[in-house]
């Protein structure tokens, strides 16, 4: 492998890595929120947490671009106040992925925690656990399986996060050009086909070791309840 | 000391229930839908009556007047649920100790180690409770509860999800931490033979409301609660102690006040405490004391009361000795035999009518 491409996929996999820590915080928040509360304007938030799962990326890019580029809403005070930008670096890559990666995420921890017997929850608090670790030693534990397959489908779809990323922090070698955009402009390049090529195994090998890892993990998660079926 | 005085409103159903409790083991009894589980609730602090308050030990849980309402993890109410609830990801020593590392220090006086011995747990505490079997995943859930220190312990038909053989098993066990551990309990159950064996003070639910508490025996036997307490197992309990065994013949002689029962299935030793349900349908009568008869059991008594009704069938309530008893006999023979209170009576009760389900620790 070239230099250049170890690059690459270093950056690849920098971005969906930091995408998924950053997001999986909230992702387990608003699962739980919308797995468990009942408030008036659930219907609403579950839709704006499902958009990005329907809109065109490229939508969802330009939004981003709105919002978080140099002069927008949001990124003019993030720079300002804390000097973080996202416009043309590869944390506005990492951002545009977790957004796209959200819903995908939000929606296999959601189901799980639905699936949780609430009346565990309860035996826990009479037991003397405040809300909080209830949360942490009962609901988080055996929501596991699904936390792993979220971070797994919101990884997979970072990796190969196209038109969001492309339209917001554009394709900079080195700095925003991950895999896919990569793949993409040696296509476009006469004479670029066979690493085209090239990198595009290298893709398929990563969806394909990721995917391994996250059903050990989930094997894992599951290893005490697994115990529970065998009477 | 329980007093409770609470007004909830629950998906259309209303509870309105009051009353006051002092005793080692307080039984609710009442049908399904009477409104036990909610009122347990309430005292868990699970639900939020509407008014009144709850009170365990001197300890406001709730008051709506002061606006007191502390939330579950501070009422320190161990709770024991129809399924075991185990947590399915942990050991049943990890269960076993989750609420324990969360009472405060000082309230810490139930040892693991002494719960583990008197539930017998010694051999499944690194089992997951999917290798556990009912009667020892609720042992485990009962412990769980026991060790997070409880100011009273709440058991809401623990014994509901299990076969005939393991309620034994699990009845036997709330016994012997009732007799050692000293924490009140309040027993949910819709079975009068768990009841009766079990509590010492019962308080009656109907249709959400507590229709009468008071001592077990005197609560079951009275008449007019008969629609409540149920026709057919109606019957009286007699608090006795083991007299003697007679390992030949398998039959063992309970000592009351005023009297003696010879009864089979006895496992408790002499001297131990022991009290017997004896239902009014067991209870045969004569006015001459019978001879040359297979009946062990021929108690002298008087007749307190003869139930006026209707029906084919009546109840008449006697005395023998201490203990109260209850005959079902028809009609007829009330009348044939000139039954009326005041009356001297012999009571007629076969040994092989009291079954094992019948005797339990007093």
């Amino acid at each position: 492998m070239s230099s250049e491409e170890i690059g690459i996929i270093g950056l690849s996999l920098k971005v969906a890595l930091a995408s998924v820590a950053f997001s999986l915080p909230a992702a387990i928040f608003f699962a739980y929120v919308l797995a468990r509360a009942d408030f008036p304007g659930k219907t609403l938030l579950d839709a704006v947490v499902h958009l990005p799962l329907v809109l065109p990326p490229v939508v969802v890019g330009f939004s981003l671009l709105l919002l978080f580029g140099k002069h927008g809403f949001i990124g003019r005070w993030l720079a300002e106040w804390f000097g973080i930008v996202f416009a043309f670096r590869w944390t506005g890559a990492a951002l545009a992925s977790a957004v796209m990666g959200f819903p995908l995420m939000v929606r296999a921890i959601r189901l799980s925690i639905a699936a949780i017997d609430q009346r565990l929850e309860t035996v826990a608090r009479t037991l003397g656990g405040s809300r909080t670790w209830v949360f942490l030693s009962v609901t988080l534990p055996l929501a596991l399986p699904g936390v792993v397959t979220g971070v797994l489908l919101s990884f997979a779809r970072s990796l190969g996060e196209f038109g969001a990323t492309i339209t917001f922090v554009s394709s900079i070698p080195g700095e925003t050009e991950t895999l896919p955009l990569a793949i993409y402009s040696l296509v476009q390049t006469p004479g670029g086909d066979s690493q085209a090529l090239r990198l595009s195994v290298i893709a398929v090998i990563l969806s394909v070791a990721a995917l391994m890892v996250s059903e050990w993990l989930t094997r894992r998660a599951r290893g005490a309840m697994q115990h529970h079926d065998r009477r | 000391m329980i007093d409770v005085d609470i007004e909830q409103r629950l998906n259309g159903f209303e509870l309105a229930v009051a009353f006051q409790a002092q005793a080692p083991v307080v039984g609710l009894f009442g049908r399904s839908g009477s409104g036990k589980t909610t009122l347990v609730n309430a005292f868990a602090g699970i639900t939020r009556p509407r008014r009144g308050h709850i009170v365990v030990n001197g300890e406001v849980l709730f008051d709506s007047e002061h606006g007191i309402d502390l939330p579950p993890e501070k009422r320190r109410l161990g709770y024991v649920f129809q399924d075991d609830l185990l947590f399915p990801h942990l050991t049943a020593e990890a269960n076993l100790l989750y609420g324990f590392h969360r009472a405060p220090g000082p309230a810490r006086v139930i040892d693991p180690a002494h719960v583990v011995d008197l539930l017998g747990l010694k051999l499944l505490l690194r089992r997951f409770p999917g290798a556990l079997s009912g009667g020892e995943r609720q042992r485990v859930a009962i412990g769980r509860a026991l060790l997070a220190q409880p100011r009273l312990l709440l058991m809401d038909e623990p014994l509901a999800s299990l076969d005939v053989l393991r309620q034994n098993e699990v009845l036997r066990y709330i016994e012997q931490l009732r007799d050692d551990l000293h924490i009140p309990i309040v027993y949910v159950s819709h079975s009068v033979a768990e009841i009766t064996r079990l509590a010492d003070t019962v308080v009656l639910l109907a249709e959400g409301k507590s229709l009468a508490v008071g001592d077990v025996d005197d609560v079951m036997g009275r008449m007019e609660l008969r629609p409540h307490t149920g026709r057919h197992e109606a019957g009286a309990v007699v608090e006795t102690t083991v007299a003697a065994h007679d390992l030949g013949d398998g039959l063992a002689t309970l000592r009351f006040e005023g009297g003696e029962l010879i009864v089979p299935n006895v496992e408790a030793l002499v001297g131990e405490r022991v009290r017997v349900r004896i239902r009014a349908r067991d209870v045969a009568l004569a006015t001459e004391q019978p001879h040359h008869l297979s009946v062990l059991n021929v108690l002298k008594g008087s007749v307190v009361a003869v139930a006026r009704e209707d029906s084919p069938i009546v109840d008449v309530r006697l005395q023998v000795g201490s203990a109260s008893l209850v005959a079902r006999i028809t009609r007829r023979s009330c009348s044939d035999l000139g039954l009326a209170p005041g009356a001297e009576i012999y009571a007629l009760i076969k040994a092989v009518s009291i079954d094992r389900r019948s005797v339990g620790y007093a």
